[in-house]
């Protein structure tokens, strides 16, 4: 019997641990400093919002582990001795492993910004972040004005939850469009829409040159790059994607780079040491993939992976086709496939686009102009089904096919009105002029 | 950490989810009302029609104005922003209290309705249901009783947060036509339709007074002697209603619940489930989710269930002849037509679907199976009294505990502490059996959406019955549960669009897996298989 251990209490930590139990007796170790439980990250804005409370983002209630038999530490990791196989605790103790699997997960970018480190300043990635923003953004006579800096999926995410202690925000987006490094232009400028209709003061092509204090070390404006404007504000929140959380590994021979770096075995330079989920960094890239995928469904898989390893049936990281989903406000976005951005675009790639007039249901399908293979969707306000679009992407459909039978696809409730008749007339206008 | 940030996370309200001015002047507008109802407990006898319109009148205003000003100036979607927060749904001061009346105004209507105006004696009535007699001669000629008081207020509930309802999923066409279906049937089929039958009513004509959606064992005094007698006195009409009313449960029931689930009846037509939908919204969120809770559950309704036949099956045995010559159901006769019958739903359900029940639910079924059994085989030894008890009292004690302290005190009186389905989750025996059929012989599910589900947690705390709906949808397993009502709001507050309820082939509705949809294909083949 091994004893792994596994830094990280997130998904890709998790879903290694609960995989290990299912095909293993080995002795399994969880290591966080975060929290005493596994809780969902991506549910802590709803614990803002009065969604939710703390306790509801637990996905296994708390004695789910003991009967798993995996065993939980709340610990700072901050020395790996891989020669010993030890870790070493913050505060002193330590833990002896046969196999480590490191999924310490990222930490939200900071780029040097003056005033960064101030107080009102932080991301929100963590349980400690939403605590802090409890006591920097609690409600409108504490925080009178928010400043959101980084137009990403986070940023949304915090300007909603801001609004919905009817906090003003304004909301400072370097690109020219909302995310508009990942969507295509129609698809992002529809998102500007809905920020706006939500009252939210959407600032694109502007950048943040610094963040003033006042005489407590507290954040009391930020001023823009281009205008040299002073926004007066009581919160900053920098959402400028995050990147791996590693600083801890300083110390060790694991090899790093961005993050820790991994072959498509999720192993690292050091044998019986595994990286996975946010903080892993492939050496190689897979497909359209990048190197590091902060992403939660990518960690979940590669825990499903890294468990068959560590359990002796040793298989590479081969993610299926390319899924993600988010909400922006009210409008739900599913994509299955790649479709990309102007800036990103191949130069294979065309796109359809359908709007709808209520402007708040759109559709993006990409194809290949020579071949008319279709290669992906985005899709927002209306839901698709995740198992017909993997099976067409896998058949290698033709675009023609998919936008025939789009109704097969389609997952909104009973009783909503579909779209798929409008959707075709409006793509095959699109290709007699085109 | 400090106290504060301890504070933070924990569910005090933070400004921001106060009442407006304007709002509060509104809900003091519904409390006038209210106000007025209260006052003719004291029998100032000064009321008339036009003040019990007023009174009325002016509880609907408020709530309906209090939906406009909260939702519709708001964009479409989710209104879920701080839930938690809130007095009123987060357990909190106001939670209690209003928890506390709806309490102690279930005790009275049940069992001291004299506090509220009843005569005793037989003479007029007085007080709050006096107040009633305008409205209920208007409608079946006859004045009011505490049993008409109570469904005015009931159908008041159901209609005005119903509008409630429908404004804030306003963007949601499931949501809406399931809230216009329960406020019809309420409307109609509970509140008008029976009124309209009293009408009817002559000295040589008389029908029961029948809610005709409210099914047995639902309505679990719908084949005492006395009704019984009463629709078979009353010509073809009455033996029509009488037959309709085993119809629903053995033919109308297991086919509806077939084809769409059990959600056709308890979120699209019952009463109990209509004013959990409604006025009962926005406590969804207290329902116990733990497994331990369900636990309780499936042994308390099951309990509850055989409870219930034995209950009307000594009734009904109670009033039937011993002898064949005056008609050809007898005691004798009957019980074995109920032994068949249990014994054949039990057999086919071992031999066709053992594999898809749990071990505790096979245990719970030979266990209750055996029980009966056994009580048959009592009655033929000592042939005295069925069931070991007297019929009368098996009616009496059901009626006391399960009718009236269950559905009633603790059904609906604890809403703002348990949440809105208490009755319908632990005790209704009508949703034992549309679940039991649910689970096994049905086409509907909750499709997971492959592997979109982010474990946000978001469709477990809005599940209203406690399902942790969470727990299938990020293992990829569609949900297939005897318990889940069929509301959609699971689907509805998913942020990844990972719910769906739909009506598909039996063939795959229960599909675990280990290995998510979106990972390799070979790795998902080697362990999805085993």
């Amino acid at each position: 019997m091994e004893h792994i251990v596994i830094i990280g209490n997130g998904i890709s930590g998790v879903t290694a641990a609960r995989h290990i139990r299912k095909l293993s007796d080995h002795k399994i170790t969880i290591v966080s400093a975060e929290s005493d439980y596994f809780f969902s990250r991506t549910a802590l804005m709803y614990i803002y919002m009065g969604h939710m409370t703390f306790e509801n983002t637990k996905p296994y209630e708390d004695w789910f582990w003991k009967k798993n038999r995996i065993d939980l530490k709340k610990g700072f990791v901050n020395l790996i001795d891989t020669d010993t196989k030890t870790l070493h605790f913050e505060n002193k103790e330590s833990l002896k492993y046969d196999k480590l699997i490191i999924a310490a997960g990222s930490k939200p970018n900071k780029f040097g910004w003056p005033g960064q480190d101030l107080n009102g300043v932080q991301g929100l990635y963590s349980k400690q972040d939403l605590e802090n923003l409890e006591v920097y953004a609690p409600d409108n006579n504490t925080c009178k004005r928010a400043v959101i800096v980084g137009g990403g999926l986070i940023g949304i995410e915090l300007a909603e939850m801001l609004h919905s202690r009817n906090i003003p925000v304004t909301f400072l987006v370097r690109e020219s469009s909302f995310w508009n490094g990942v969507l295509p232009e129609s698809d992002s400028a529809m998102i500007n829409r809905e920020i706006e209709r939500n009252g939210i003061d959407l600032r694109l092509s502007t950048n943040l040159k610094e963040i003033v204090s006042d005489e407590n070390d507290k954040v009391k404006s930020v001023i823009i790059e281009e205008t040299g404007e002073e926004i007066a504000c009581d919160f900053v929140g920098l959402t400028a994607g995050v990147s791996p959380n590693i600083n801890f590994l300083k110390n060790s021979t694991i090899e790093t780079h961005k993050g820790v770096l991994v072959n498509r075995f999720l192993e690292t330079n050091i044998s019986d040491v595994f990286a996975i989920g946010d903080c892993a960094e492939q050496r190689e890239a897979i497909g359209n993939r990048r190197p590091i995928e902060a992403v939660w469904y990518t960690g979940r898989m590669m825990g499903e992976t890294i468990a068959q390893s560590v359990c002796g049936n040793r298989i590479p990281y081969k993610p299926g086709h390319w899924f993600n989903s988010a909400k922006f406000f009210d409008i739900e976005f599913q994509t299955y496939g790649w479709v990309h951005g102007k800036k990103a675009k191949p130069e294979y790639e065309e796109q359809y686009h359908w709007k709808h007039q209520d402007d708040n249901k759109c559709i993006t399908i990409a194809y290949h102009k020579d071949n008319n293979e279709f290669l992906g969707i985005n899709t927002f306000g209306i839901r698709m089904r995740h198992e017909v679009f993997d099976k067409w992407l896998t058949e290698k459909r033709s675009v023609d096919f998919v936008l025939s039978h789009l109704k097969e696809a389609n997952f909104d409730p009973e009783f909503y009105t579909h779209h798929e008749a409008d959707i075709l007339k409006t793509c095959n206008n699109f290709y007699q002029t085109a | 950490m400090s106290n504060k940030l301890n504070y933070s996370l924990s569910i005090a309200t933070p400004d921001g989810y106060k009442n407006t001015p304007r709002q509060k002047a509104i809900i003091l507008t519904g409390v006038v009302g209210l106000f007025v109802l209260v006052l003719t407990l004291f029998n100032l006898d000064t009321f008339s029609g036009l003040a019990l319109y007023t009174s009325l009148s002016l509880i609907c205003l408020s709530i309906s104005s209090y939906a406009i000003d909260l939702y519709v100036s708001k964009p479409e979607g989710i209104k879920n922003n701080g839930v938690w927060f809130k007095s009123i749904s987060s357990r909190g001061l106001y939670g209690w209290l209003t928890g506390v009346v709806l309490t102690l105004f279930y005790i009275v209507l049940y069992f001291y309705p004299q506090y509220l105006g009843l005569n005793l004696n037989g003479g007029a009535n007085t007080g709050l249901i006096a107040f009633f007699d305008p409205l209920s001669r208007l409608l079946s000629g006859n004045p009011a009783s505490q049993w008409f008081v109570y469904g005015t207020l009931y159908t008041i509930a159901i209609l005005a947060f119903g509008f409630k309802f429908l404004l804030k999923y306003r963007h949601n066409r499931y949501e809406q036509l399931r809230t216009y279906s329960v406020m019809f049937f309420q409307l109609a089929f509970a509140f008008l339709i029976p009124e309209f039958m009293a009408r009817l009513n002559s000295d040589t004509f008389s029908l029961p007074y029948y809610d005709l959606k409210n099914i047995w064992p639902l309505n679990y005094y719908n084949f005492e002697q006395y009704r019984v007698d009463s629709m078979i006195s009353a010509g073809d009409v009455g033996l029509a209603i009488l037959i309709f009313g085993i119809a629903s449960i053995f033919i109308i029931t297991p086919i509806l619940t077939y084809k769409y689930g059990k959600r056709w009846y308890c979120s699209w037509v019952c009463g109990c489930g209509g004013l959990a939908e409604t006025a009962g919204d926005p406590f969804r969120h207290l329902s116990d989710k733990r497994q331990f809770a369900w636990k309780i559950e499936r042994w308390v309704i099951h309990s509850v269930l055989v409870f219930v036949v034995l209950m009307t099956t000594a009734v009904v045995h109670s009033y039937l002849e011993a002898d064949t010559s005056k008609y050809w159901l007898t005691k004798d006769v009957f019980l074995i037509l109920v032994a068949s019958f249990l014994t054949l739903i039990f057999v086919l359900t071992m031999i066709f679907k053992r594999h898809e029940l749990g071990k505790d639910a096979r245990y719970g079924a030979i266990g209750y199976f055996i029980i009966i059994m056994v009580l048959f085989a009592m009655h033929y030894v000592s042939n005295s009294n069925i069931f070991l008890f007297q019929a009368e009292t098996l009616r009496s004690t059901y009626g006391f505990l399960i009718g009236s302290i269950f559905s009633g005190v603790i059904g609906t009186g604890f809403y703002p502490i348990f949440g809105s389905r208490v009755w319908c989750r632990f005790g209704c025996p009508m949703a034992a059996i549309l679940g039991f059929q649910q689970r096994l012989f049905s086409k509907f599910r909750i499709t997971t959406n492959g592997g979109q589900c982010i474990s946000c947690g978001n469709c477990s705390t809005y599940c209203e019955m406690g399902i942790d709906v969470r727990a299938y949808a990020q293992k990829g397993e569609n949900i297939v549960r005897s318990s889940c009502v069929g509301c959609g709001i699971c689907s509805a507050v998913c942020p990844r669009g990972v719910l769906k309820l739909e009506n598909d082939s039996m063939k795959g509705r229960i599909n675990s897996k280990e290995i998510l949809l979106g990972n390799d294909v070979d790795l998902m083949d080697l362990v999805n298989q085993k």
